[in-house]
C-alpha cells in the first residue's frame, strides 16, 4: 500500500497495516537482552541500561538471567579461548529469533589483546553476529546506535522469501558447533560456515 | 618549613606546618622501624635456620631492590621464620610471580698457549704461541619463582625472595609457600599454569587461566603459539611477518593439494 494513502486513511481514523509490519514492530520493540557481561565493556552496557542513557526507551530493558528467555546476546568484552565454548553454548540455548551484538574491539577482533595466548580473535568466528560496534569501550550512545541498527534490521526483514528470519526457515541451521578446548588451541579455530576467511586485498 | 626536624614530606617540598605534632611523631616512629637490610636479614635467617642456603641477589640499578635466593630444601622453614620473626613480621605476601631463564649460549674469548711447529731461519722449531680462542658453552636455564613480602604490622617491605628450579624440563619442582602464606594459592596456580613450575605441597594445584586440556606454558620464552594468522587486516611488524608466513604456507599447501 502506498505511504500517502496510508497517511490519508490515518487522518480519517482508519489504521491499515500488514501482518509483517505488526509482527516486526512487536519483535523489535521488545528485544530482551541476556544478562551477561564478559569484561569492561559490560560496565558500559550497564551504564546504557541506567537512567542517563536508558535502554528502556527502545524496549530493551528486560535483561534476562537465562538464555531461554533472551532474544539478544550482547558480547560485551574480551572472549577468551577458555570462555568461547561457553558463549557458543549459551547462544545455542537461546530460542529463535535471536540476535547478537558484538560490543567493543575485543569482541569483534580480539582488540588490544589480539595476539594474546588466550584471546579469541573475534566471536564472529563461531556465531553469526548481527551488529559489530568498534570502540574500547564503545560509549553507551554507540551501544544504543547498535541497538537501533538491530531494530532497523528486524523491521526490514520480510517474513517470506529468501531473506526471511532464521526461525521462519525450517531448513536453517539452528545449532552451532561448540569448539573443543584442545591441547594447543580451540578446535576447530573457526566455524567456516559462519566465518569464511575474509580475503585481504592489498 | 617548620624547624629543622626531619620529615619525609619536607623533601618533596610540601610544608608540614599545619600537620601538628602528632603527625611529626608518627612519621618519626615509622622512621625508627626501618626495615633491615638484606645482609641483616640473611644473617638473621642463618642464625635461626641452620644450613639454610641463602644467597644474596643484588640489584645494581637505582631502585636497589635486592633479593634473597633460598635453597628449595629449606624454603618453607625460612619462609615461616620470615613470617613469624618479631622484627621482620612479614605477614603479607603481596605478589608471587615466575621468571623463565632460557638456556643461554655464552661465547668467551680465552687466551690459550699452544706449542706450534714453525720454521724459523730455515730450522724447524717448537715455538710456544698465545692464541685467542672463542669458546662457546651453554649455560643451562631454569625457572624461578619470585615472592614479594610486606609487613602490615610493621609497615615495611618489600622483602623479595626467590626460588630456583634445577632446570626447565624435568626437574621443575619447588616447595609451595601456600602453607605459610595463604594468598600464594592462586598465584602459585598461575605460575604453574603459565610457567610450568610444579609446587609440591600445594593444596590444589590446577591450571588457573588456561583450560585443563592445555599442554603448553604460555609465558615461557620458547612457547610456540598456534598459527592462527589467517586474517590480519591491519598487520604490521611482527604480526605482518607472521601473517605473510601463514599465507605462504597456506598457498604452498594448496599447490601441494592440486598436484
Amino acid at each position: 500500500m502506498e505511504q500517502g494513502l496510508k497517511i490519508e486513511l490515518g487522518k480519517q481514523g482508519v489504521f491499515v497495516t500488514t501482518v509483517e509490519e505488526l509482527y516486526n514492530w512487536g519483535r523489535r520493540s521488545s528485544i530482551w537482552p541476556m544478562q551477561f557481561g564478559l569484561a569492561c565493556c559490560a560496565i558500559e552496557m550497564i551504564a546504557t541500561t541506567m537512567a542517563r542513557y536508558d535502554l528502556a526507551r527502545f524496549g530493551g530493558e528486560v535483561f534476562r538471567p537465562s538464555p531461554r528467555q533472551a532474544d539478544l546476546m550482547i558480547i560485551s568484552g574480551t572472549v577468551t579461548k577458555k570462555m568461547a565454548p561457553q558463549v557458543v553454548r549459551l547462544y545455542n540455548q537461546m530460542a529463535e529469533p535471536r540476535y547478537v551484538i558484538a560490543m567493543g574491539a575485543c569482541a569483534i577482533s580480539g582488540g588490544p589483546f589480539k595476539q594474546g595466548y588466550n584471546v579469541l580473535k573475534g566471536i564472529d568466528r563461531y556465531i553469526p553476529v548481527d551488529v559489530h560496534i568498534p570502540g574500547c569501550p564503545p560509549r553507551p550512545e554507540a551501544l544504543l546506535h547498535a541497538f537501533i541498527t538491530l531494530q532497523k534490521k528486524i523491521d526490514g526483514q520480510s517474513l517470506t522469501g529468501e531473506d526471511r528470519p532464521r526461525h521462519l526457515d525450517a531448513a536453517a541451521q539452528g545449532e552451532f558447533p561448540v569448539p573443543v578446548q584442545g591441547e594447543h588451541d580451540l578446535e576447530p579455530t573457526s566455524n567456516k560456515g559462519v566465518w569464511p576467511v575474509p580475503i585481504t586485498i592489498r | 618549613m617548620a624547624g629543622a626536624d626531619y620529615h619525609p614530606l619536607s623533601r618533596r617540598g610540601i610544608g608540614t606546618k599545619g600537620l601538628g605534632k602528632a603527625w611529626n611523631e608518627r612519621a618519626f616512629v615509622i622512621e625508627e622501624q626501618a626495615l633491615k637490610t638484606v645482609e641483616e636479614i640473611k644473617a638473621a635467617i642463618e642464625a635461626s635456620v641452620p644450613g639454610a642456603g641463602v644467597e644474596l641477589v643484588l640489584n645494581p640499578s637505582v631502585s636497589g631492590q635486592h633479593s634473597l635466593r633460598l635453597a628449595p630444601s629449606h624454603a618453607v622453614a625460612v619462609a615461616t621464620f620470615l613470617r613469624d620473626d618479631r622484627d621482620l613480621a612479614l605477614d603479607f605476601l603481596s605478589n608471587a610471580t615466575g621468571v623463565d631463564w632460557p638456556d643461554k649460549e655464552i661465547s668467551e674469548k680465552i687466551k690459550v698457549t699452544r706449542t706450534v711447529s714453525k720454521t724459523v731461519d730455515g730450522v724447524d722449531q717448537q715455538v710456544e704461541e698465545t692464541v685467542e680462542e672463542t669458546r662457546k658453552r651453554v649455560e643451562p636455564g631454569c625457572l624461578e619463582a619470585v615472592y614479594h613480602l610486606f609487613s602490615v604490622a610493621k609497615k615495611h617491605g618489600p622483602v623479595i625472595i626467590r626460588l630456583k628450579t634445577v632446570n626447565r624440563s624435568d626437574q621443575v619442582e619447588l616447595p609451595s609457600l601456600t602453607p605459610v602464606w595463604r594468598s600464594a594459592e592462586f598465584q602459585e596456580r598461575e605460575i604453574f599454569d603459565l610457567f610450568g613450575i610444579v609446587f609440591t605441597g600445594h593444596p590444589d594445584l590446577r591450571r588457573l587461566l588456561m583450560w585443563d586440556e592445555f599442554k603448553d606454558h604460555p609465558m615461557r620464552r620458547d612457547y610456540v603459539e598456534p598459527d592462527d594468522y589467517e586474517y590480519e587486516p591491519t598487520a604490521h611488524d611482527e604480526v605482518l611477518a607472521r601473517a605473510q608466513a601463514h599465507r605462504a604456507k597456506a598457498e604452498a599447501g594448496q599447490k601441494g593439494g592440486d598436484r
